[in-house]
């Protein structure tokens, strides 16, 4: 498998992030060289393997659901890169 | 104070031979004269360190002290530090300053270890030479030509350099031994789990795990000490009793199965290298282990496998960016899309938006199985290596880098060449195992690092076998020239 310049504008939209026309080219040269890498693991058969996702195969914990942290509202919404009111601002989406 | 051991800050701290703020602003006056050349700070606040000294040394007064009360630690820009710019090397937190502590910062705090500053590092921790960060690359304090490594770069040159006793940094795929072996000194990462990812800022979290960065095992001993414990604001944090890391470094190490895989020497490592490595194995030997050969089969498939995990957990965990909540937002946008799509193409640099996009590919509808869980099942597969291998050797060494330092800019184009720098290190993030890097000699006045593989939950066992070789060797305690 491979990636092309359509499938990099594909990805690249899923993802959210802008790849103008001349970066295209530059991008598909080395996403290209990373997948030839990726594809060595289709050398190994791994029918009967059981996929891990925890180094040490351990099972998420739960915990009650509750307020355990201090407020910090006001802290975090003055990171906001635009805040009113207490709210986040973004750019109107329903007309 | 510049070559004190942290034991050795602490008694003199106890005796009252200085202070805290003269010992942190002896480091600060080091940091302020030789960052310049080393780029190894993102950010320095000598009034708020002073500050953390100044309540470190009303504690030693009061006799409330811990080992680590009063000594200055650089962290690592990723860890979020309330009140202090944490950037993760990049222009998308620019100019965040973080309204919590991490855990590792909240510990380090909490026992009066006052923070230095924040070093710099490969931008969200994507890189193995520190050249991706957008604050500039950090030089190597052996040779200013030469990269550091990463992507704790920035920590791997203020030790290297004596600009703080000790630092944090991170390790995902080898960006705490690696940068310890490329700047001569010594790193561990930790058993994923034994140290809280809370405030962490996250690349791949199933990997991701913070670990010391000093001079000696002892003193990373030490900074262990302080790291570990259970944490219920990690999901992935163990939740099992905390260990004494300090206590055991004088074991014997008489009848130690030292396993050599043999994949490890093999294409791709410098043949000085190889040499430096074999020394090592012999003065090992000298002190009473026996070496035995065992094999990894599996290990050229870690490199693949990371680079489809890896990328794929970090391009979920950074899809937080958006421009909302916290950090960049572009200057101008027609719409909601349009602010995501240019924010996220302004704010990351080449290597993290490249990281981004195999990711997302790895992931997307229909390549979920040929990828992701194909590497998952790999990643069993490396583990059980190293299951395998321990039923024959008690711990596994082999060279932390395939070469030593690299000239800056030589693989900065070749995202390919530069992934191999990680070839050594990255199975034991796959696996979850304990692993250090320690100086073990040095090719062209470049230091060589030694890699120490334990089992999991050996910390101790490893930085045991590391004293033994420190205390009859001295290669940890050679520092670069020019740093006086």
């Amino acid at each position: 498998m491979s990636i092309n310049k359509e499938e990099i504008k594909k990805v690249a939209h899923l993802a959210r992030i802008n790849v103008s026309q001349a970066e295209v080219d530059q991008v598909e040269k080395k996403l290209v060289g990373i997948l030839a890498l990726i594809e060595k693991m289709q050398e190994v058969n791994t029918e009967s393997i059981e996929p891990m996702s925890h180094a040490l195969d351990i099972n998420q914990p739960l915990r009650a659901d509750k307020v355990t942290e201090k407020d910090i509202r006001d802290k975090s919404l003055a990171l906001a890169p635009h805040s009113e009111q207490s709210l986040f601002i973004v750019p109107q989406v329903i007309e | 104070m510049l070559n004190l051991s942290l034991k050795e800050l602490s008694q003199a701290l106890e005796k009252k031979q200085f202070t805290s703020v003269e010992l942190t602003q002896f480091f600060l006056n080091r940091v302020k004269r030789l960052n310049p050349s080393l780029n190894a700070f993102i950010t320095v606040d000598e009034a708020k360190s002073l500050a953390m000294a100044e309540k470190s040394d009303q504690l030693i007064q009061s006799g409330e002290k811990a080992i680590l009360t009063g000594i200055p630690i650089a962290q690592k820009d990723i860890f979020c530090s309330e009140g202090w710019k944490t950037t993760c090397g990049s222009k998308m937190l620019e100019n965040f300053i973080s309204p919590y502590d991490s855990t590792v910062i909240h510990k380090f705090n909490n026992i009066g270890a006052v923070n230095l500053g924040k070093t710099n590092m490969d931008e969200f921790a994507m890189g193995s030479s520190n050249e991706t960060s957008y604050f500039g690359p950090v030089k190597n304090p052996w040779n200013l030509d030469c990269v550091p490594g990463g992507s704790s770069g920035g920590s791997a040159a203020a030790v290297a350099a004596r600009l703080a006793p000790a630092a944090t940094g991170t390790d995902t795929g080898g960006s705490i031994r690696q940068p310890a072996s490329l700047c001569g000194f010594t790193g561990l990462k930790p058993t994923y789990g034994l140290v809280s990812r809370y405030g962490m800022i996250a690349f791949a979290s199933s990997l991701d795990q913070a670990g010391p960065m000093a001079i000696s095992a002892e003193d990373c001993a030490l900074m262990l000490d302080v790291m570990t414990g259970h944490d219920e604001k990690d999901s992935t944090s163990l939740n099992r009793k905390k260990e004494n890391y300090s206590n055991f470094l004088d074991n014997k190490i008489d009848g130690l199965r030292i396993g050599i895989p043999k994949e490890f020497f093999e294409d791709g490592l410098n043949s000085d290298v190889q040499k430096v490595i074999e020394e090592a194995l012999k003065q090992y030997e000298k002190l009473g282990a026996k070496i035995v050969d065992i094999s990894l089969p599996n290990n050229h498939l870690a490199i693949p496998a990371y680079y489809v995990i890896a990328p794929a957990e970090a391009s979920s965990n950074l899809s937080r960016y958006d421009g909302v909540r916290y950090g960049y937002r572009t200057k101008e946008y027609d719409d909601l899309m349009d602010m995501y799509f240019k924010t996220r193409q302004e704010g990351f640099g080449d290597e993290v938006k490249r990281r981004i996009l195999i990711g997302t590919y790895v992931l997307s509808a229909g390549y979920f199985d040929a990828y992701y869980l194909k590497a998952q099942k790999i990643r069993r597969l490396i583990s059980n290596d190293f299951k395998v291998a321990y039923e024959k050797c008690d711990v596994i060494m082999g060279p932390s880098a395939p070469s030593v330092a690299f000239k800056s800019g030589e693989k900065q184009e070749d995202p390919l060449a530069m992934y191999m720098q990680d070839i050594f290190t990255i199975s034991t993030n796959l696996a979850g195992l304990p692993a250090m890097s320690i100086p073990a000699g040095f090719i062209n006045d470049l230091p060589v690092g030694l890699q120490l593989i334990g089992n999991h939950f050996e910390e101790t066992k490893i930085l045991n076998t590391a004293h033994i070789y420190q205390k009859n060797t001295d290669w940890h305690l050679n520092a670069p020239k020019g740093i006086d």
